[in-house]
């Protein structure tokens, strides 16, 4: 289900906030769907809207400069808490391609890279820096170059980024995780004889 | 020499990339109706089968009504499609299903250790960030996404980057009415709630060998509210003792080779860890949070922290923000907080243990007045317990409503649930914005002390009640 990434050029969202957890990116209540689509409307719902459903002017996904945006650049430890894939296909769905932050949530990370969604760990300062241009030019672009493993910030002042090699080649190329995994069938098998045949407790059926 | 985070992890790679990515096999799967219809969707339109399906036990617990009359009716339409879609899938695949109408069903967390399924030196995974509770029996165990769930699935194996390590030593003893969710929130506090991001954590020293099992999985469940990716406890005779007889456990000659091997689980004196922290038990008095993140977490004899005094405006902001939406003023003690709803439950603390220590407070009281209070038990096994025990009397007299299993109030996704404004005594893990229902304003503590705090009406010091 991983969609292809290669580079983006885009309007960027500062959400100058750290800890932002997938139930803010995402509530409980959205999750009751067995689809993956149509999460967007669910995004930071308790941020974006009132309690009577009306548009919440001061937040930054509201202002008529971010709107499109398809980069967020957000605070430390993004995406903690629950395990939830709902907070990836939801940023998604509204069009967020990547997400920069000083660290993120480990099971947020994996999501947004099974399906998609660049996470971008910069240092602190880095982040800092790239919202406030961001705070003081509203609607100005950032770009995400992954073959190259850098970001480009308003200014033009580039950042290298780590990312995996693996996951790298599965974003760029849109590759199938488990057909690849399958590829060691064999192995996988073996194991389990070996494992069987030492630990036949490990092997239990429920 | 190894930890035993590594011992357990080496015996588990099929296969390791030149980046160091291991293919790791995983021994148990867990499901729940949230995050998985859309992994078997995917596996059915790729024509992909299940390689273990009786590795696997499937439950309903998050969406699941905990009212007497739920086996009738589930009003929410799309809560009743997530939890037929689970049978479904479960029938379909051959995978055992602890259904709503039988007693072992109950918070996948609680169920899976009390039917023995959880067991050390294996690997466990769920599509649920609380999985790590599971790692209490000293087992690898981590919460996936739904794409994982679907790789685990198919292949009975996951991609993963070697954890960094971290042992947390807790030294002395716990004081009086101390108890195992202080400890962790003390924890959680001390190193914050992104502390343990990339690292698996193994809680060791003197306080966790005296632990029960049901306060080892207390421990290990918030593990994830630091952002540790998984909580370990070295197996010992507590484990052994609490496994032996379980359904799912190994029995007879295998019991004995079982055990043997456990016996080596454990990190070696020299064991290197990459990060090391302590925490002197002696010195932790009972924890209530204040704010929106589990690591604002105080000493219950303490006051609402002051922003103004804080050097770092990002922290400032941060806490000024989780004072508006807690509607809380600095400076106010803890104590003269009043709450409206008390929650004692969820896969934290819904163990049987939680529930005596519960209802030793609220034995002879009652629920204060205004004051709603509902015990949710965190399975059918659970519950019929405690009904052993007569300790839904003590609840019920008390004024408690006695539920069924469930997740309920944690995370606002069943009919229980906070209103906008309502202000709640909570066992569960988590106090984010709008967590247990829009608005929702959450106090995480233990079960003594939300017990406490439901016969008074404010957070309380259950020190001085008990």
């Amino acid at each position: 289900m991983i969609e292809k990434f290669g580079s983006l050029k885009a309007v960027a969202i500062p959400l100058d906030r750290g800890n932002v957890d997938t139930d803010a990116i995402i509530p409980a209540r959205f999750l009751k769907t067995i689809k993956r689509t149509g999460l967007g409307e669910g995004l930071f719902h308790a941020w974006r809207f009132d309690e009577s459903g009306k548009e919440v002017p001061g937040f930054t996904l509201n202002k008529a400069p971010y709107r499109g945006g398809k980069i967020l650049v957000a605070g430390e430890n993004f995406g903690c808490g629950s395990s939830r894939e709902h907070a990836v296909w939801s940023l998604m769905d509204y069009g967020i391609r990547v997400v920069i932050a000083p660290s993120f949530g480990d099971i947020f990370y994996n999501n947004g890279l099974k399906n998609g969604l660049l996470p971008v760990p910069l240092a602190a300062g880095e982040v800092r820096d790239l919202i406030s241009q961001l705070q003081e030019s509203p609607g100005s672009e950032i770009s995400a170059d992954l073959p190259a493993q850098t970001v480009t910030g308003p200014d033009g002042k580039g950042y290298p980024f780590d990312i995996g090699s693996f996951p790298k080649e599965c974003l760029l190329k849109g590759l199938d995780e488990i057909a690849l995994t399958l590829e060691h069938k064999g192995e996988i098998a073996r194991y389990e004889r070996d494992g069987k045949a030492k630990s036949p407790w490990l092997f239990l059926d429920i | 020499m190894p930890t035993i985070i590594r011992k357990i992890w080496d015996r588990h790679v099929v296969t390791e990339r030149t980046d160091g990515m291991c293919l790791l096999y995983i021994d148990r799967h867990l499901i729940h109706e949230v995050t998985s219809p859309q992994a078997f969707e995917a596996l059915r339109l790729a024509g992909r089968k299940i390689r273990r399906p009786l590795s696997l036990l499937a439950v309903p617990d998050h969406n699941v009504p905990t009212s007497a009359d739920r086996l009738e009716r589930i009003e929410d339409p799309d809560s009743r499609k997530q939890i037929e879609t689970l049978r479904e899938n479960a029938r379909e695949a051959g995978i055992t299903l602890f259904d709503m109408d039988d007693i072992r069903q109950g918070i996948v967390h609680v169920t899976g250790p009390e039917n023995g399924l959880i067991l050390p030196g294996i690997t466990a995974v769920c599509g649920d960030s609380h999985t790590s509770t599971l790692g209490a029996f000293g087992a690898i165990a981590f919460g996936i996404g739904t794409s994982e769930v679907e790789h685990a699935l198919a292949t009975q194996t996951l991609w993963q980057k070697r954890p960094r390590e971290m042992r947390i030593t807790v030294t002395g003893a716990t004081g009086y009415c101390v108890s195992a969710k202080d400890l962790i929130l003390a924890v959680i506090a001390k190193i914050g709630a992104g502390g343990g991001r990339g690292c698996a954590i193994e809680y060791a020293g003197e306080a966790v060998r005296r632990m029960s099992m049901e306060e080892r999985l207390t421990i290990c469940n918030m593990t994830i509210e630091a952002g540790g990716r998984f909580g370990m406890v070295a197996p010992d005779e507590t484990t052994f003792a609490y496994l032996s007889g379980r359904p799912a456990a190994p029995g007879g000659a295998q019991w004995e080779s079982a055990v043997a091997d456990w016996k080596t689980l454990y990190s070696d004196d020299d064991g290197s860890f990459d990060r090391e922290e302590s925490i002197d038990a002696s010195r932790i008095a009972p924890q209530v949070t204040w704010g929106t993140s589990p690591e604002d977490a105080l000493p219950v004899t303490g006051v609402v922290p002051d922003p103004s005094t804080q050097p770092d405006p990002r922290v400032r902001e941060r806490m000024e923000r989780a004072l508006r939406y807690m509607d809380l003023r600095p400076g106010t003690r803890l104590t003269d907080i009043p709450i409206e709803k008390v929650f004692i439950g969820s896969c934290t603390n819904a163990r049987i243990e939680d529930l005596r220590l519960a209802a030793k407070v609220a034995k002879e009281r009652k629920v204060a007045d205004g004051v709603t209070a509902m015990v949710v038990p965190g399975s059918g096994l659970v519950k019929r317990q405690a009904e052993a025990e007569g300790l839904d009397r003590i609840f019920l007299e008390a004024g408690f409503q006695w539920r069924l299993p469930g997740c309920s109030m944690c995370l606002g996704m069943n009919p229980d649930r906070l209103n906008p404004g309502e202000r709640c005594a909570s066992t569960s893990n988590r106090n984010f914005e709008g967590r247990m229902g829009p608005g929702g304003r959450t106090h995480l503590m233990s079960p003594m002390m939300a017990a406490a705090a439901a016969v008074t009406g404010r957070i309380t010091d259950v020190r001085e009640v008990l």
